[in-house]
């Protein structure tokens, strides 16, 4: 074994950080996926007869579909029957404020690095935090209302804003969109709610956070954004899981509605548990993320960087309706060992003078798979429209792969789209500059990777973007091209 | 300091050095010229320890220690720089961030504590004065979109920023106007100390009027075939190689 081997091999067996789980008193549903059990979640969240239907229609169009097949990646056959589709902490009564919440729940969260005490303000970042099918806690929710903000978990939200659930659940990604998101329609549990009234820029980054904590279970959240015009907010997702041998499965749908020159930015730092070294376990991580530029001049920007999950199948795509409306995707994806991606977005320019731009880097290291796929469709009537793609593929290693899989579709003449693709390895050269100036092997890939990178941190708020840069880091330590 | 015993090296079996001998001592400048393929960049690379370079017989002994047993990076903390014949781009690391990992890591690895933003930026101000570069090119990413002065001018910064023991010029001078030049050369004499030593190589003498070496040595087919005093520099300049090889 050379010496790249064995520094590449190193790397390779670095731990999962949020691999631990702690014991928490459960209501947990049986196994097995069935009308009795969408009745159930239904009933426990105190649902209106409409969404209960909404959920049956939506598991009688799932039952009629098939999982997809036209990624690029290898899937193990989810059985559904053995998957619990609701669990939630058992908490003593219901919450008025944080501080009456679990302790256990709290030092859960503490020890992600997520503090839930209100009066920890300096952080200036306003949470809801969700672990496994149900919302523990949001923080800041009172000088969010002054200004007119919801932000909320979905389940409070049926409860207390039924009329704005109704109007939009379901308006950007319809429940027969595709099968995982039919499957979500079924048996959503929790997630977040947001609603910016006109006129309001949120002052605060919201954020959501999503833990998976008890065995056997799936995580099917359901996250609503809603930017009325002339309304910014910036909206931040992170999510950790325990290790477990067994795959477990996360179904998310994001919905996003963006108003008349409305403006929402949307960061995703994806860390589910990837898997063992060996490709042993991990999540499966197929989610529907989906905004609409509704309004004229409004704009959707997504941002994720993806470093976890076994599985990832995923594609946060903007509708441009409205005219000169903006979407934008700006991704990082990092899939070590047997790790699997299949990512990208799809841009649906429809109203005139429209203009995406995607920005999507993989690295892939390992025996991983790496897959960009891309749609940018430009209908008739969106003239005059602008489409710039850069996808980059960067290479650690002879035994992984990186694919590209563009799809362009444009109906119009006066339209522009341009497409720039490249696939590297780390130079010997860079690596050699590095080394010679006293930089060792793991802290020059982290500076190169980081640097390559670094167009799709600079999207990302400060402070992620710091822990973004740490966690590329701590996952590709001492990889050498 | 540094004492090289009959080495030989190849790349993708091809020999490149055929037992080449070299001895340099603290405070010394020494120069290496030779006409094209003779073995030059070869020697600066495998000093500094790139591992595409084979080294099939021969011993480099640097500071009491067997060079050849450290890797790249540990030479590099050991002291050694080598100012690269073509800088190397690496796309969004600004030159500022590059060097301050590079000069904390040899802090450390001395046992001394990294140095903070705050002092960090006090040293790297005065050493710009060295070869007069600006804050708008460090905070660029490294080397990406530089012009060849400008590539050059900042390897010379890098070794002023890192203060190496031996440093080894792989024709700094090549690609540079003449005003350039002289900045560069001013920047190496002010670094000199009797405590570090260089060696520059280059083709032409043009730069040795401007670094006076205290030793000339002319490579040809991969060993040192003659050496002298500046003034050999000079003869070679009005003679060619040929009249060594003959």
């Amino acid at each position: 074994m050379n010496k790249d081997e064995q520094v590449l091999k190193q790397f390779t067996s670095k731990e999962y950080e949020h691999g631990w789980s702690v014991d928490l008193d459960v209501d947990q549903a049986p196994n097995g996926l069935n009308e009795d059990i969408i009745k159930l979640i239904s009933k426990k969240k105190n649902e209106p007869s409409w969404l209960l239907k909404w959920r049956l229609d939506a598991f009688s169009i799932f039952k009629k579909m098939k999982s997809p097949n036209w990624a690029n990646l290898k899937v193990n056959k989810i059985d559904f029957q053995k998957i619990s589709y609701y669990s939630a902490p058992i908490q003593k009564s219901k919450l008025k404020s944080l501080k009456d919440a679990d302790p256990e729940l709290l030092k859960t969260f503490e020890k992600l690095g997520i503090s839930l005490k209100e009066q920890e303000r300096l952080s200036g970042v306003a949470v809801d935090a969700v672990i496994d099918s149900v919302s523990i806690g949001t923080t800041f929710k009172e000088q969010l209302s002054e200004l007119g903000i919801i932000f909320c978990s979905f389940s409070e939200a049926v409860e207390e804003h039924p009329e704005l659930i109704k109007k939009y659940l379901g308006m950007v990604v319809p429940k027969n969109d595709n099968y995982f998101a039919a499957l979500n329609s079924a048996v959503f549990s929790d997630g977040s709610f947001c609603y910016i009234p006109k006129g309001v820029r949120c002052p605060m980054e919201l954020s959501t956070y999503f833990r998976i904590n008890a065995a056997n279970t799936g995580q099917f959240e359901r996250t609503l954004i809603i930017a009325d015009d002339n309304s910014y907010v910036s909206y931040l997702e992170g999510c950790t899981a325990p290790m477990r041998d067994e795959n477990q499965l996360h179904a998310a749908v994001v919905e996003i509605f963006a108003g008349e020159n409305a403006e929402v930015k949307y960061s995703t730092i994806q860390n589910w548990y990837p898997g063992d070294k060996n490709g042993k376990g991990g999540i499966y991580n197929f989610v529907t993320k989906r905004g609409i530029c509704y309004g004229d001049y409004s704009k959707i920007s997504w941002t994720q960087v993806e470093t976890g999950s076994a599985i990832t199948w995923k594609y946060p795509s903007c509708i441009l309706k409205g005219h000169h409306s903006k979407g934008e995707f700006y991704s990082v994806a990092v899939t070590n060992n047997y790790q699997q991606a299949d990512t990208g977005t799809k841009m649906i320019h429809i109203g005139k003078n429209t203009k995406s731009k995607i920005i999507s880097k993989g690295i892939s290291a390992g025996f991983s798979q790496n897959s960009y796929r891309g749609q940018v469709r430009v209908m008739k009537r969106a003239t005059e429209s602008r489409n710039f793609s850069q996808c980059d593929s960067l290479l650690l290693g002879n035994n992984c792969g990186a694919h590209t899989f563009p799809y362009i579709d444009v109906e119009n003449k006066s339209s522009i789209i341009e497409h720039e693709a490249t696939t590297s390895k780390i130079g010997e050269d860079q690596m050699f500059y590095c080394l010679q100036r006293g930089i060792d092997e793991e802290n020059a890939v982290a500076l190169i990777v980081n640097g390559y990178a670094k167009e799709v941190f600079n999207q990302l708020p400060m402070e992620f973007s710091v822990e973004a840069s740490k966690l590329l880091s701590l996952t590709l330590e001492g990889s050498v091209g | 300091m540094l004492e090289i015993k009959n080495l030989h090296v190849s790349v993708d079996n091809n020999k490149i050095l055929k037992g080449l001998n070299l001895s340099v001592n603290k405070g010394e400048i020494h120069a290496i010229m030779g006409p094209n393929g003779s073995g030059k960049s070869t020697l600066a690379q495998v000093i500094a320890g790139r591992k595409e370079y084979k080294v099939n017989k021969g011993s480099i002994i640097y500071s009491n220690k067997k060079l050849l047993e450290l890797s790249a990076d540990e030479r590099a903390k050991q002291g050694i720089f080598l100012a690269f014949q073509y800088p190397i781009e690496i796309p969004g690391i600004s030159t500022t961030n590059f060097i301050k990992t590079a000069v904390n890591k040899i802090r450390v690895s001395k046992g001394k504590k990294p140095l903070d933003a705050v002092s960090f930026l006090k040293v790297m101000k005065e050493k710009m004065k060295i070869v007069k570069i600006n804050q708008t090119l460090l905070s660029r990413s490294i080397n990406e979109g530089f012009s060849g002065g400008e590539k050059k001018r900042n390897e010379i910064f890098q070794m002023a920023m890192l203060d190496p023991k031996l440093a080894i010029l792989d024709e700094t001078d090549s690609g540079l106007d003449i005003d350039a030049l002289k900045i560069v050369a001013k920047g190496v004499n002010k670094l000199k100390s009797k405590n570090n030593a260089t060696i520059i190589i280059t083709h032409y003498q043009r730069l040795l009027n401007y670094i006076i070496p205290d030793y000339v040595h002319v490579l040809i087919d991969g060993k040192v075939v003659k050496s002298g005093d500046k003034n050999l520099a000079q003869e070679l300049e009005k003679k060619g190689y040929d009249w060594i090889r003959a």
